[in-house]
């Protein structure tokens, strides 16, 4: 099997002195809808943004395309490569459109600042992520749910191949979870390689094509849902008693947690009054 | 809202309102120095200025015009502009309206600069100018270094500047307290900031550093709207943020620098020609060229008032823009307070 464009080799990350993965080696499957899952604090957001080059590792280096992503002028690596962070700073007085549109900066030159495929390229993001309608409007004015499809709508103006989501679905409610997440499966249909740290796992199941699972900064299974997400792991990585059946729906692993709650002996309203 | 010009290779999207609003400033700010060319001890009419101005003048009115006026109206001009623009690059670096040079210690530091060659080494002309560069960008350095943890914080930068800006103060204070008197009334009149009495040497030297660094902000700008947003956001979309920071905070250091070696540490043109000019294109950052502009037409219509709000005094204009300024800052902090509500 040929090398992936987007892997990590001996990888060790770290804040300061606290490291926060150690030598760690991934690949990112071409052509996937990789979803990274695990427990609070184990990484999986740090791996995004060593891959997205925006956190320098300690050690070892994130390679795409068979060289270290750090020796690309900056430039060359943002036609290739986007990201959705987490809590973008939100500037004051600037409308929808023109923030978009500032994520066309890696396909523009000093005269050709406003080509024809700029405007296409804002536009079409606008559609995909249903932020038209807000293009005149201030971006700090708008909801939680409508700010993050608007930094959703700038990362995909990019238009990049390769697209990493920070928690794409935070701020946003239960359908337009669910329209971002078909949103991410349709552009991975089209070509482009998906790479999204989500905290719902039936949510990552519905839709990654591979899973990677992390633990206290290690990844410790990567592969289909089908085969990683077993309850066995769930326990393991997440301290959580459950059963993984099939989901009604698409037939995709179903993680439902076991219910510790009631077992502890907690009165419920309805043992009261029995 | 947006209109794109497109042809020969060359394609940019242009805002109407932000550019007409950039013309308008810079026909404003020259009206304005046309009338300052015409004011003074020794009125002169518009038509012999613009006729000493095109070659065609009488003896007399040429002195008044290319000796008495034009350096100081061409200093204005510059510094105005310069300041303009620096601020306008500092602000948005800093992601903050108080990130601007006369707040964090630039300025300061250029007046220690040049009151160290007064004072001290006692030079004048040139050589206090060239002490005013030398301050600026050793300031510069220090509060960089100081504010430096991990890559450079704007909020921790600010504060820095702030601290450093006092502690300059103090040494400012201390260097007039020790000179003679008539030393330290010129070194005080000095840091009031002014154009008045400014010669050729002075043009020349706020028009090197409009020349050379002003197309260098303009042209990282570009830059300037992605670091806005956040160095994570800025690499991201390409930008190599820590190159285009350094030149376009160098840059920056070096219009204020140049600016105040012209005319001395002026305040608050700095701090207010770019939220103003953005105010007026309602654009959401500054654009560097409007806020220049800006600087240009404030720095111009306060010497104006410099010159013309007491009879027969010249005023320096750094009293001016000190006393708007004030105003400024206290509508700043008005706003903050209600939109916090």
């Amino acid at each position: 099997m040929t090398e992936p464009r987007l892997r990590a080799e001996e990888l060790t990350l770290a804040y300061d002195k606290r490291v926060v993965a150690d030598k760690l080696d991934v690949g990112i499957t071409d052509g996937s809808f990789t979803v990274i899952v695990g427990p609070n604090a184990c990484g999986k957001s740090t791996l995004l943004k060593a891959l997205a080059r925006v956190l320098k590792p300690q050690s070892g280096a994130v390679w795409l395309d068979g060289q270290a992503i750090a020796s690309y002028p900056s430039k060359q690596v943002a036609k290739q490569l986007g990201m959705l962070p987490q809590a973008p700073i939100v500037p004051g007085g600037i409308v929808v459109e023109e923030l978009v549109a500032r994520g066309r900066f890696a396909h523009q030159r000093l005269l050709r600042q406003w080509s024809p495929e700029d405007e296409t390229a804002v536009a079409e993001a606008m559609r995909l992520t249903e932020v038209s309608d807000l293009a005149d409007r201030f971006v700090d004015e708008l909801s939680g749910g409508q700010r993050q499809r608007v930094w959703l709508a700038m990362a995909l103006a990019q238009q990049t191949p390769i697209l990493l989501l920070d928690e794409p679905t935070t701020f946003l409610d239960l359908s337009h979870q669910f329209e971002v997440l078909d949103l991410c499966a349709e552009l991975h249909e089209q070509g482009r390689t998906v790479v999204a740290v989500l905290h719902d796992l039936n949510h990552a199941c519905r839709y990654a094509t591979e899973l990677i699972v992390m633990k206290a900064g290690s990844v410790v299974a990567q592969g289909p849902p089908a085969e990683v997400m077993t309850a066995e792991r769930v326990e393991e990585v997440f301290a959580m008693p459950c059963r993984v059946i099939d989901d009604p729906e698409t037939g995709t692993p179903m993680v439902v947690p076991a219910d510790r709650h009631r077992r502890r002996g907690v009165r419920t309203p309805e043992a009261a009054r029995a | 809202m947006r209109t794109v010009i497109r042809g020969a290779g060359l394609s940019v999207r242009v805002y109407p309102r932000a550019l007409i609003v950039g013309v308008l400033l810079l026909l404003a700010a020259l009206a304005v120095a046309l009338v300052n060319l015409t004011t003074g001890d020794f009125p002169v009419p518009v038509a012999d200025v613009l006729r000493s101005l095109a070659g065609k003048g009488d003896a007399g009115t040429d002195f008044i015009v290319y000796e008495l006026r034009l350096p100081r109206v061409l200093v204005t001009l510059l510094v105005g502009a310069a300041l303009g623009a620096s601020g306008a690059v500092f602000q948005s670096l800093t992601r903050n309206p108080l990130g601007s040079p006369d707040f964090i210690g630039l300025t300061t530091g250029a007046a220690s600069g040049a009151l160290i060659v007064m004072l001290i080494a006692g030079g004048g002309g040139a050589q206090v100018g060239a002490g005013a560069i030398v301050g600026c960008v050793i300031t510069a350095v220090v509060v960089y270094l100081l504010a430096f943890r991990r890559g450079v914080q704007p909020f921790r930068l600010v504060l820095m500047g702030i601290g450093v800006s006092a502690l300059l103060e103090a040494l400012n204070s201390y260097l007039i307290y020790r000179a003679r008197l008539n030393e330290a009334i010129a070194a005080q009149v000095w840091l009031i900031g002014s154009v008045n009495g400014r010669g050729w040497t002075e043009v020349v030297i706020a028009a090197v550093t409009v020349v050379l660094l002003l197309p260098t902000v303009v042209y990282f700008g570009r830059h300037l709207k992605l670091l806005a947003l956040g160095d994570e956001m800025a690499v991201l979309h390409g930008v190599p943020v820590e190159r285009s920071r350094a030149i376009l905070a160098l840059a920056a250091v070096g219009l204020s620098a140049g600016a105040t070696a012209a005319a001395g540490p002026i305040a608050f043109v700095a701090l207010a020609a770019p939220p103003l000019a953005a105010r007026l294109s309602r654009s959401p950052s500054a654009g560097i060229l409007p806020a220049a502009m800006m600087g240009a037409a404030l720095l111009s219509a306060g010497d104006w008032a410099a010159q013309n709000t007491l009879p027969d005094v010249d005023m320096p204009v750094g009293i001016i823009t000190a006393a708007l300024g004030g105003v400024y800052l206290t509508w700043l902090l008005f706003r903050e307070r209600g939109a916090r509500r």
